[in-house]
C-alpha cells in the first residue's frame, strides 16, 4: 500500500491556540481561539467549527463570536457527562493548541436581516451561536429595526454569559427579557417558560425575523407562539442541532431526509423544514 | 469505438499477465455459495458464476478502515492528510455492482470533494461482467435498471460461449488489451451474438415489482407513516448488516487512534451504520431515529426518495444484498409490494 500525502483534504486542521479562557458555569467554558499565521477565521454568524484534540477526536461546535471581531473567535463548550472531547477540551489552558477545520454550514443570513425588526429567542446552549448574532447586530445595530433578545435557561446558576447580559440588559436599542425554569431567592426576573415571554414582545409581524436557537424540545412550542403572532413561516429561523462528524455532507449522522445538517443548515428557514417529520 | 472479443482458453493468460504488475481482484468462491472479491493470480480461482459477494467492490474504493491524517503533537498539532492507494485491477465486476460504484463517485464527487475517494478510485481499473440471466430470487436488479451495462467499467465482458465478448469502453481498457495482446477484433457476427443475448435477456429481465420506477419516490414519502415501517422495526435486530453489504451504503465514523506514547497517531474513517441507535444521537441525549423503525425507514428513503431528490440517482442498485443477509428476513422487495399493497 502507497501512501500519499495531499493538500486539498477536507479533513486538514488548522492550529489554533488559545489565548484566554473564561469559566462560565460548573459546565461551561469560553475559550479565545487564535489561528496561526493570523488566519482569519472568517465566519458568518451562526456557523460552526470542526474542533480537534489530536488523540481525543473532532466536535462541532458553534462559534459564539461575533465576525465583526476579526483576530480571534471564541467558542463556548459545555462539559457533557461522560463526553470525550468536551472534557478533554475543558482540561486545555491557555497556551495549548487545538486544531480548527471549517467554518461549515450556513449560518444567519445577518444582510438579508438589515432592514427587519428582529427577535432573538435562545434556550439553554442556545445562546453560544446567537451570541455570534447578537454581537453582530449590536456591531452594526443601526442596520436594524426594533431588537428584541428573549432568554431562558434553567436556573440562574447556569445563566451563560451573565457579566454580557448585564450589558444587553442596560443597553436602550435592544429590548431585552430572561427567564428561569427554576427560580433562586436573590432571582428577580420573570420565572417560568421561553414562550411565556413571547406574548409581551410587541411585534410588527410582516416586518419581523425571528431567530430561535435552544434545545430540540423548545423548538415546536416556540414555533407555535410566534407564528401565532403572525410571524410569517419563512421569516422564522431556526439552528438545529444534529450528530455530526464530518461537516463535509457525506458521514450521513446529520441527515435530515434529504437534508444535510452540517452543509445545508444548521440554520433553516421553518417553511423549509416543516414538512420535514423529525426535524423539529 | 472497437470491440474486441477474448477465447476464453486465454482468460489464464490474461489474469496472469495483469498480476505481473498490479493485484487483480476478482469473485472467489469462499464457502457454501459465499463469494468475496479477493485477490487472484490465475483465472481457475475465478468464479465466473457468482451470486452477489458478500461485500461489494465498495471495499476498495471505500476501505471499511481507512487513515485520513497522521498527526504529530509533539511540537504543535501537526498533522499531515494522507491517502492510501494501490493500483488494482477487478475484475468480473457484476452491472448492478458498477452502478453502486457510480453512486458512490456521485456522493464524493459532490462538493466538498473527498480527495480520499477521488485519489483512490482514478488508480483502480474496472472490468465489468455482464449477467446472463438472475443471480437468485433476491435481485432486484430490472427493476432499477442495471441488468444491463450503463458504463462504468473500462472493460466490460460478457460470455458468449467459447468468447467473451469485450466492449471497450476507455482508453485504460484499450491499453490493457494493447498490453496483454490476447484479444481479437470482434466482427460482426460476434456483435450478432451480443444482441441475441442483450434481447433473450428481454425477455428473462423483468421488474421485479410491479411499479414504475418513477412512481417509487412519491410512493415512499406517501408512506412514510405507514405501519409497515413499524413491523419491519419490530423484527429488525439492528445489527446493521444491511449496510455493511450495500453498495450505496457510505455512512461513516471518524476516530482517532493513538499510537503507543500517545503523541502520535492516526486519524480513522471506518463504517457506520443508520442502523445503530447512537448514529443519530446529540449531546443532549435526543435521538432523531431512536425506534428501529424509524431506522429502517430512513435507510429504504435513503435508497428510493432522498438521493432522487437530491442527487437525481436512485442509490439501490437492485444487487439483492441486503435481503439474502437479513437474519430478520426483512426482504426489499417484498417490502415495496407491501407499501404498494397497502393502498392509501
Ligand atoms: C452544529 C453544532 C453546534 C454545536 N455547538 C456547540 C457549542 O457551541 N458548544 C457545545 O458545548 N456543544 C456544541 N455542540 C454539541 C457538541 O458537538 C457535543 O456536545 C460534542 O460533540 C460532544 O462530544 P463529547 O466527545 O464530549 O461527547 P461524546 O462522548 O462523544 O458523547 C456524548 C453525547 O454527545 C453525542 N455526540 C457525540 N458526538 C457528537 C457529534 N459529533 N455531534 C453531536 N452530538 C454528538 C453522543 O451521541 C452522546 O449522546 C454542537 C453540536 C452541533 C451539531
Ligand atoms: S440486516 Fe436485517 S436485522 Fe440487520 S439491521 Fe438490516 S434489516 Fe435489521
Ligand atoms: S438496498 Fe439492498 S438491494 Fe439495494 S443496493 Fe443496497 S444491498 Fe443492494
Ligand atoms: S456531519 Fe457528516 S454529513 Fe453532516
Amino acid at each position: 500500500m502507497e501512501k500519499i500525502h495531499i493538500n486539498n483534504s477536507g479533513y486538514e486542521i488548522v492550529p489554533a491556540k488559545i489565548v484566554s479562557t473564561r469559566k462560565m458555569t460548573e459546565q461551561e467554558k469560553i475559550f479565545e481561539l487564535k489561528l496561526v499565521h493570523g488566519l482569519s477565521l472568517d465566519h458568518e454568524p451562526g456557523q460552526f467549527v470542526e474542533v480537534s484534540i489530536l488523540g481525543v477526536g473532532e466536535a462541532p461546535i458553534s462559534v459564539c463570536s461575533s465576525p465583526t471581531k476579526r483576530d480571534s473567535f471564541e467558542i463556548c463548550v459545555r462539559a457533557v457527562k461522560d463526553g470525550r472531547f468536551s472534557n478533554a477540551m475543558h482540561n486545555l489552558d491557555i497556551g495549548d493548541e487545538v486544531g480548527i477545520r471549517g467554518p461549515f454550514g450556513v449560518g444567519f443570513p445577518a444582510a438579508k436581516l438589515e432592514g427587519y425588526d428582529i427577535i432573538m429567542v435562545a434556550g439553554g446552549l442556545g445562546i453560544a451561536p446567537l451570541r455570534s448574532l447578537i454581537n453582530y447586530i449590536i456591531d452594526n445595530r443601526r442596520e436594524y429595526g426594533k431588537v428584541s433578545l428573549l432568554l431562558g435557561c434553567k436556573d440562574p446558576q447556569s445563566m451563560l454569559f451573565a457579566d454580557e447580559i448585564d450589558l444587553w440588559q442596560k443597553r436602550v436599542d435592544i429590548n431585552f427579557s430572561c427567564t428561569v425554569d427554576r427560580g433562586a431567592p436573590d432571582w428577580k426576573g420573570n420565572v417560568g417558560l421561553i414562550t411565556s415571554l413571547i406574548p409581551n414582545v410587541n411585534i410588527d409581524p410582516e416586518r419581523t425575523y425571528a431567530v430561535v436557537v435552544g434545545p430540540p424540545v423548545m423548538y415546536k412550542f416556540v414555533i407555535k407562539e410566534l407564528l401565532s403572532k403572525g410571524i410569517p413561516e419563512h421569516q422564522i429561523l431556526v439552528s438545529l442541532e444534529r450528530h455530526m462528524k464530518c461537516g463535509l455532507g457525506k458521514c450521513g449522522h446529520c441527515q435530515i431526509h434529504n437534508i444535510y445538517c452540517c452543509q445545508d443548515g444548521p440554520v433553516f428557514s421553518y417553511n423549509n423544514i416543516k414538512e420535514l417529520k423529525g426535524a423539529i | 469505438m472497437k470491440n474486441a472479443i477474448l477465447k476464453k482458453e486465454k482468460l489464464d493468460d490474461f489474469i496472469k499477465i495483469m498480476s505481473k504488475d498490479e493485484k487483480v481482484i476478482a469473485p472467489v468462491l469462499k464457502g457454501n455459495q459465499s463469494y468475496t472479491f479477493t485477490e487472484v493470480k490465475s483465472a481457475d480461482e475465478i468464479s465466473l458464476k457468482y451470486l452477489p459477494t458478500i461485500l461489494p467492490p465498495k471495499k476498495y474504493f471505500m476501505p471499511q478502515h481507512e487513515t485520513l491524517i497522521e498527526y504529530d503533537k509533539r511540537n504543535g498539532q501537526k498533522v499531515h492528510c494522507v491517502v492510501e492507494v494501490e493500483d488494482l485491477v477487478i475484475f468480473g465486476v457484476h452491472t448492478c455492482d458498477l452502478a453502486g460504484i457510480q453512486c458512490l463517485n456521485m456522493i464524493f464527487a459532490d462538493r466538498p470533494k473527498d480527495m480520499n475517494y477521488l485519489i483512490r478510485k482514478n488508480r483502480i481499473t474496472l472490468i465489468g461482467l455482464e449477467c446472463n440471466s438472475y443471480c437468485d430470487e433476491f435481485a432486484s436488479c430490472a427493476l432499477m435498471g442495471n441488468h444491463i451495462p450503463k458504463g462504468g467499467y473500462d472493460l466490460l465482458f460478457t460470455d458468449l460461449g467459447n468468447y467473451f465478448f469485450v466492449e471497450i469502453n476507455t482508453r485504460k481498457g484499450e491499453e490493457l488489451i494493447e498490453k496483454t495482446n490476447l484479444f481479437e477484433n470482434a466482427d460482426s457476427n460476434h456483435q450478432e451474438e451480443l444482441n441475441k443475448l442483450r434481447k433473450l435477456k428481454e425477455s428473462i429481465f423483468k421488474p421485479e415489482v410491479d411499479i414504475d420506477k418513477n412512481e417509487i419516490p412519491s410512493l415512499f414519502k406517501k408512506k412514510f407513516e405507514s405501519k409497515i415501517w413499524e413491523d419491519i422495526g419490530e423484527r429488525c435486530l439492528s445489527c446493521g448488516n444491511c449496510t455493511n453489504v450495500c453498495p450505496t451504503c457510505y455512512c461513516f465514523d471518524v476516530l482517532d487512534i493513538p499510537d503507543l506514547n500517545l503523541k502520535t497517531g492516526k486519524r480513522v474513517r471506518v463504517w457506520d451504520s443508520c442502523q445503530n441507535e447512537p448514529f443519530a444521537k446529540i449531546s443532549g441525549g435526543e435521538s432523531f431515529r431512536e425506534k428501529r423503525g424509524d431506522r429502517k425507514r430512513h435507510r429504504f428513503n435513503r435508497k428510493f426518495r432522498y438521493p432522487v431528490e437530491r442527487y437525481g440517482k436512485f442509490f439501490c442498485t437492485g444487487c439483492g444484498r441486503c435481503s439474502r443477509t437479513c437474519m430478520a428476513k426483512i426482504d426489499l422487495k417484498e417490502t415495496i409490494r407491501d407499501l404498494i399493497k397497502e393502498g392509501n
